[in-house]
C-alpha cells in the first residue's frame, strides 16, 4: 500500500513529496495561501454571527430606519451579500496573483522531472 | 380582487382548475421529455467510472457553477424561503443569508484542495492519509445519511407541492407523483451519470433564473423599482406594521427560540462545505482554478437568486390578500405561485393560469434536479467507497464497480420512493436543517483536519465523523421536531428532552472537538509522508486525476 497513486502515465517514481514540502518554495504558496485564508474566514465567520446575534438580540437597533422603509436589519442583511460578492472576488485575484504562479512552477517541475 | 371565502382557500382547484392543471402539465411534460433526451444524449457518450462519476471533468467553471447552482437551489429554498419572507417578513430572510455566506468556506477551504486530492467522492480525501478502510466506511456512511435525509425531504416536498399546485387531493394521486419522482431520478442517474445529471441541472437553474427574474421584473414594475415602497407596502398589507421589516417575528418569541436561530444559522453557514452532492460537483471541471471559477458563478447566481427572493417574498406579502397565502399554505409554500398568479391578472384570468403553471413547472424541475444530484452522490460513495474500496479491497474493476453503482441507485431510488410515501406528512424543514446540521458536524470538522493539521489520525477522524453523526442525529430525535409539539413528528409522544430543533449549536463544536480529542489521545503516529504528498497535491495540483 506504499505506492502513492499514479501520476501521469508514463511516470516511474513518484515525487518525493516530504523534500518538497519541506521547501522554501512550497512554504512561500502555503503560506501565501494560509495567511489569506484563515483570516478571511474567521472575519466572515465572525461578521455573520454578529449579524445572527444582533438580529436575536438587538432588535431595538435593528428597527432603526435609515431611508424611506429601509432599517439597519436590511441595510447590514444586504451588507452581508455585498462582502460576499466582494470576498470572492478578493480572493481570486489573491489566488490568481500569489497562489497561480507559485502552484504551477512547482507542479510542472514535479510532473515534468522524470 | 372579488375573492370568495371558497376560492381563498383552495384558490387553485377553484375556477378553471383543470385548464391550469392542463398547461402545467404540458409545461412539466416538457422539461421531464427535454431533460430525458440530454440524458440518453450524455449516456452514448458516458463510458468509463470518470464519465459516470465526474461527467468526465470536462466542463467548463460556468457550466459547472450553473450545475451547481441547480444542484443547491432546492424547492425549500424557492417556494420555503419565499414563503417565509411572505409570512414573516425580516425573519425569512436572515436564512437566505446564511445560505449563501456558506459558499465562501467552500470558496476559501475546500473546493480547490478537493478538487486537486480527490477523484470521485468525498470519501477519497478522507482516507487519503489515514488507514483506508474504516475511514472510508465512515465517509460513504456519513455521506449516504445526509443524502438520504435530504433526499426524503425533496421526497416529501414533492408530494405536498403536487396537492398545493396541481390541486391532487387523492393519496393515490400523491403516490403516485412520489414514484414518479423516483423513477425519474432512477433514469437520469442510471442513464446519464454525472453528465446526465449535469445537464439536468444547468437547465432547472436557467428555468429558475428565468423565472424568478420574471416575477421579480413585475413586482418591480408595481412599486416603480422603489424597494422602500415595496417594503412599506408590505408591511402595511401584513397587518404587522413595520414589525413585519424588524428581526423577531419568527425566532424572536423566546429565549429558545433565539438560541435556536443562532443554533440553525451555525449550521447553515458551515454545512454546505460538507455537503456530499455539492462536494463531488468540484470534480466535473478539469482544474483547481475551473473549481475556483465554479463557485465564484455559483456565488452570483446564487446570491443574485436570494437577492430576487425579497422581491418575492415582500411582493407576496404586500400584493395578496391578508390570509390568502396561510389559508392555502399555513408553511406559506405557495406564496411564490399565489404571487404568480395574481400578477399575470389574478385567480379565473389567462395571464394568471399561464404564469401560475410556469411557477409550477419550474418548481417540479427544481425538485427533479435536486433529488438527481443527491442520488448520485449517494450511489457513488456506495459504489466507489463502500463496495469497491471496502467490500472489495480495491480488487473490483472499473465495469463491476459502475455495476455496483447503478444498482446502488436503483436501491437508494426504490428506498426514497418508499420512505418518500411514508413521509408525505414529515416536517420538511427539520429534514433539511438535519442535512446541514449533520454536513456540518460529521463531514466538514474531518475535511478540514484533513487537510490542513498535520497531526490528524484514523482515531480523530473516526471520532469526529461518527462522533458528529450520532449527536447531531440523536439531538434531533429527542428535539420537538420529532415529539411533543403539534408540529412535531408524532404529536401525540413526549421524547423531547432537548429544547433546540436544530442540533448544530451542540454537535458541530463536539464533531471538531472529538476530531482534536481523537488525534490527541490516538498511539498511531500521524502518517507524515502521507501528510506530505497530500498538502503538495492539494495545494499545487500535483497528479491531480
Amino acid at each position: 500500500m506504499s505506492a502513492a497513486p499514479t501520476l501521469d502515465p508514463g511516470t516511474h517514481e513518484p515525487p518525493d513529496y516530504a523534500l518538497v514540502q519541506s521547501s522554501a518554495e512550497f512554504g512561500e504558496l502555503r503560506r501565501a495561501h494560509r495567511s489569506f485564508a484563515f483570516p478571511v474566514t474567521v472575519a466572515f465567520l465572525a461578521w455573520y454571527l454578529g449579524y445572527v446575534l444582533l438580529s436575536s438580540y438587538a432588535g431595538g437597533f435593528m428597527a432603526t430606519k435609515v431611508l424611506g422603509h429601509l432599517n439597519v436589519a436590511f441595510v447590514l442583511g444586504l451588507a452581508q451579500f455585498a462582502t460576499t460578492f466582494l470576498i470572492a472576488w478578493w480572493y481570486s485575484r489573491h489566488a490568481a496573483a500569489r497562489l497561480d504562479p507559485r502552484a504551477e512552477a512547482i507542479k510542472s517541475r514535479l510532473e515534468g522531472d522524470v | 380582487m372579488n375573492l370568495s371565502p371558497d376560492v381563498l382557500a383552495l384558490p387553485l382547484a377553484a375556477g378553471g382548475a383543470s385548464e391550469h392543471r392542463g398547461l402545467i402539465v404540458t409545461l412539466f411534460a416538457a422539461f421531464v421529455a427535454a431533460t430525458l433526451g440530454l440524458t440518453v444524449w450524455a449516456g452514448r457518450q458516458t463510458s468509463g467510472a470518470e464519465d459516470f462519476y465526474a461527467g468526465g471533468r470536462q466542463f467548463s467553471g460556468f457550466q459547472n457553477g450553473l450545475a451547481i447552482s441547480g444542484d443547491y437551489m432546492s424547492a425549500a429554498s424557492f417556494l420555503g424561503i419565499a414563503g417565509a419572507i411572505a409570512l414573516f417578513g425580516y425573519d425569512g430572510f436572515l436564512y437566505s443569508i446564511g445560505f449563501l455566506v456558506a459558499w465562501l468556506v467552500a470558496l476559501l477551504l475546500v473546493a480547490e484542495p478537493l478538487r486537486n486530492s480527490g477523484r470521485f467522492t468525498m470519501g477519497d480525501v478522507l482516507a487519503y492519509r489515514m488507514r483506508r478502510r474504516p475511514v472510508r466506511t465512515a465517509a460513504g456512511v456519513s455521506t449516504i445519511v445526509v443524502s438520504i435525509f435530504y433526499l426524503l425531504a425533496q421526497m416529501a416536498g414533492a408530494g405536498a407541492l403536487v396537492t398545493l399546485l396541481l390541486g391532487i387531493t387523492s393519496e393515490a394521486g400523491k403516490i403516485l407523483v412520489v414514484v414518479l419522482v423516483g423513477v425519474m431520478m432512477i433514469l437520469y442517474v442510471t442513464i446519464g451519470g454525472m453528465k446526465g445529471t449535469t445537464w439536468v441541472q444547468m437547465v432547472k437553474a436557467v428555468l429558475l433564473i428565468a423565472g424568478t427574474l420574471l416575477i421579480t421584473f413585475l413586482v418591480a414594475l408595481k412599486f416603480h423599482f422603489n424597494v422602500s415602497a415595496l417594503l412599506g407596502a408590505a408591511a402595511e398589507n401584513s397587518g404587522k406594521g413595520s414589525a413585519f421589516l424588524e428581526p423577531g417575528l419568527k425566532y424572536g418569541a423566546t429565549a429558545t427560540s433565539k438560541i435556536d436561530f443562532i443554533s440553525l444559522g451555525l449550521a447553515l453557514v458551515l454545512g454546505t462545505a460538507g455537503l456530499p452532492h455539492i462536494l463531488i460537483r468540484f470534480y466535473t471541471v478539469p482544474t483547481a482554478k475551473a473549481a475556483r471559477k465554479s463557485v465564484n458563478w455559483a456565488i452570483g447566481i446564487i446570491g443574485g437568486f436570494y437577492l430576487m427572493t425579497i422581491a418575492l417574498g415582500f411582493g407576496a406579502a404586500a400584493l395578496l390578500k391578508p390570509g390568502a397565502i396561510t389559508a392555502s399554505n399555513k408553511a406559506g409554500n405557495t406564496a411564490a405561485a399565489l404571487l404568480a398568479e395574481q400578477l399575470g391578472g389574478g385567480p379565473g384570468s389567462t395571464g394568471g393560469a399561464v404564469l401560475l403553471a410556469v411557477i409550477s413547472a419550474v418548481a417540479f424541475a427544481t425538485i427533479l434536479a435536486v433529488v438527481a444530484g443527491l442520488t448520485l452522490a449517494s450511489s457513488s460513495s456506495f459504489a466507489h467507497d463502500l463496495y469497491a474500496n471496502v467490500l472489495r479491497k480495491g480488487r473490483a474493476t472499473e465495469k463491476e464497480e459502475l455495476g455496483a453503482a447503478r444498482w446502488a441507485t436503483v436501491g437508494i431510488g426504490g428506498a426514497a420512493i418508499v420512505l418518500g410515501v411514508f413521509a408525505r406528512g414529515l416536517n420538511v424543514a427539520g429534514l433539511v436543517a438535519l442535512a446541514f446540521a449533520v454536513a456540518a458536524s460529521a463531514n466538514l470538522p474531518t475535511l478540514l483536519y484533513s487537510l490542513f493539521w498535520k497531526r490528524f489520525t484514523t482515531r480523530g477522524a473516526l471520532w469526529s465523523i461518527y462522533g458528529g453523526l450520532a449527536s447531531s442525529v440523536l439531538l434531533v430525535l429527542f428535539s420537538p421536531v420529532v415529539s411533543g409539539k403539534e408540529t412535531s413528528m408524532f404529536p401525540g409522544a413526549h421524547f423531547a428532552f432537548f429544547p433546540l430543533e436544530n442540533p448544530g449549536l451542540i454537535s458541530i463544536p463536539l464533531g471538531f472537538l472529538l476530531g482534536w480529542l481523537g488525534s490527541v489521545l490516538s498511539a498511531e503516529e500521524p502518517d507524515a509522508a502521507k501528510y506530505a504528498e497530500l498538502e503538495v497535491r492539494s495545494l499545487t495540483g500535483t497528479g491531480a486525476h
